[in-house]
């Protein structure tokens, strides 16, 4: 019988293989990875899951107004981080602002705020304001800020040029240029950008109060220091209601935007 | 004086003018109603003496903290930061695979099926990894183990989705290839469909990755291993110097680590 013929060998294929799997190794060692150790202790682990599986439905009541903060938390960081970022935005835009070097930079500071994590950012800010639910408004916003303008920037750029040079010609001035040229074209992808930042804030606000920046992960930390698994099963549940009722509001708001 | 002549005005249909209206009106009662409660005074008195300090410590980094070969210096942590990231990123990698194929809606199976596995990958995504890693830790106790489990755990709710999404986009004729030829299921999956699915599956590893190195950084905030431990104990201490030869660390391994699998995400796709 014929066979196909060989594929040549791959050596970029076989270097990455070997790179790979002597990283693996390497992790594995610095981790003091044992996984005989987490299967003697998995039965503490199941406990645990059986019990945050029986929540305990008394505690809803004391959890709804921190859940309501941290709703609230999640708007107010999504609206300060966003209407910071709008401006921002236009001024990183290499077709709004012609001069490199002011984008440049601009850029790269927006760059450095991006790369730090959403608790990081609650931990700093802890540190800074104290502990409350302000701590988180102001860690969501700042997040926000860093990913609606990133976002945005790159939707200021794709953009028709036409009406901007139409408008160019007809001597209008630079706001006018922007009122008229550019925010026509970008203004539902802002708002959108805008939903989608929310439906993150949301997640990621139900940890913040974890580290003591406000709002329902207050409550996860007492539970889980009491050793109260079911009403930590509780939150999880509810937290995961919120979010899913959230997410189909948003989703539904971005999908008519697009339409 | 020359008379302007102006455009003549858009027509608006009222019904979209009332919806706009209503729409606005809603938008802006739910933002004043988040200003209730959120208590804007309780800012400490330091705030403004604090945020220079940490600017002061980013400004003077504690150069001594980058390498002492002690095993407790920034560069050992940012390793096993990655090492942590890595691991759990592959763990999810592998198990997110079945899960993907349970989720993804195929012409071969009930949609009762792949609804489910949908919901699952939904709630594991939301259940937060910090809860998580807490209960990896009572379990095996506090380090960079239980971090590598929580993000394996974790990762799975996103990446067997992204997964399944690259499942649901194949195109189906090289599977009939497969068949026309006489080719078993096993080889559909051989020669089909992993080969297509294979740059998808390593491109959306590596964007996952990048997200794990961040998770990370914060999983140390709970004792779960990783630079975020000495973060923490910095902050608190207020070594500033400290404080900011950390940040600067972070910032400048996530900056190479989102670089470099950027572009090898780029070449993949």
């Amino acid at each position: 019988m014929e066979q196909l013929p060989k594929k040549p060998l791959n050596l970029n294929k076989w270097i990455v293989t070997v790179v790979m799997i002597l990283g693996f190794i390497y992790s594995v060692m610095i981790t003091q990875l044992d996984f005989t150790q987490l299967f003697a202790n998995l039965g503490d682990f199941t406990e645990i899951l059986v019990k945050m599986c029986s929540p305990d439905w008394g505690y809803l009541d004391k959890i709804t107004n921190p859940l309501l903060e941290t709703i609230k938390m999640s708007i107010l960081g999504t609206l300060i981080g966003s209407v910071i970022a709008f401006p921002y935005a236009l001024l990183v835009s290499q077709n709004i602002v012609k001069n490199k070097i002011v984008t440049g930079v601009f850029r790269f500071i927006l760059n450095i705020i991006r790369t730090i994590p959403n608790l990081l950012l609650g931990a700093i800010f802890v540190a800074i304001i104290g502990i409350g639910a302000v701590t988180g408004v102001f860690a969501l916003a700042v997040f926000t800020f860093g990913m609606v303008s990133k976002l945005f920037y790159e939707a200021i750029e794709t953009i028709d040029e036409g009406p901007i040079e139409a408008l160019t010609a007809v001597g209008a001035s630079k706001m006018q240029i922007i009122r008229y040229g550019v925010l026509p074209q970008v203004m539902s992808y802002y708002i959108s950008y805008v939903l989608y930042a929310f439906e993150i804030n949301v997640r990621s606000s139900t940890i913040l109060g974890y580290i003591g920046a406000g709002g329902i992960g207050l409550f996860l930390e007492r539970s889980l220091s009491m050793y109260r698994y079911d009403r930590v099963g509780l939150i999880v549940l509810v937290t995961f209601i919120v979010i899913l009722v959230i997410d189909e509001i948003s989703n539904r708001s971005r999908e008519a935007l697009t339409k | 004086m020359q008379s302007v002549k102006r455009l003549p005005k858009q027509e608006k249909s009222t019904i979209k003018t009332v919806r706009n209206i209503v729409i606005f009106a809603l938008v802006f009662a739910i933002i004043i109603w988040s200003f209730t409660g959120i208590p804007f005074t309780g800012i400490k008195e330091q705030a403004g003496k604090i945020t220079a300090s940490i600017f002061n410590g980013l400004i003077h980094p504690d150069l001594d903290y980058v390498w002492r070969g002690d095993g407790e210096d920034l560069i050992s942590n940012l390793v096993a930061t990655i090492a942590m990231a890595f691991l759990g990123t592959s763990i999810s990698a592998i198990i997110s695979v079945p899960f993907a194929f349970w989720a993804a809606r195929s012409k071969y199976k009930h949609r009762f099926t792949s609804a489910t596995g949908k919901i699952v990958l939904t709630f594991i995504r939301t259940f937060p990894e910090i809860v998580l890693a807490l209960m990896f830790i009572k379990a095996v106790g506090p380090g960079a183990f239980a971090g590598v489990m929580a993000m394996g755990v974790h990762s799975i709710g996103m990446l067997a989705k992204l997964f399944s999404e690259a499942i649901e986009n194949l195109d189906g004729g090289t599977d009939e290839a497969v068949i026309a030829s006489g080719g078993s299921k096993l080889n559909v999956m051989m020669f089909s469909t992993f080969p297509q699915v294979l740059p998808e599956f390593v491109s959306n590893t590596l964007y996952r990755f990048e997200l794990s190195i961040r998770a990370a950084t914060t999983l140390g905030l709970v004792g779960a291993g990783g630079i975020g431990t000495p973060l923490v104990f910095a902050l608190s201490t207020r070594a500033w110097s400290r404080v900011g030869i950390i940040l600067i660390g972070i910032i400048v391994m996530v900056t190479l680590v989102d670089f470099v699998s950027g572009s090898i995400r780029k070449r993949l796709v």
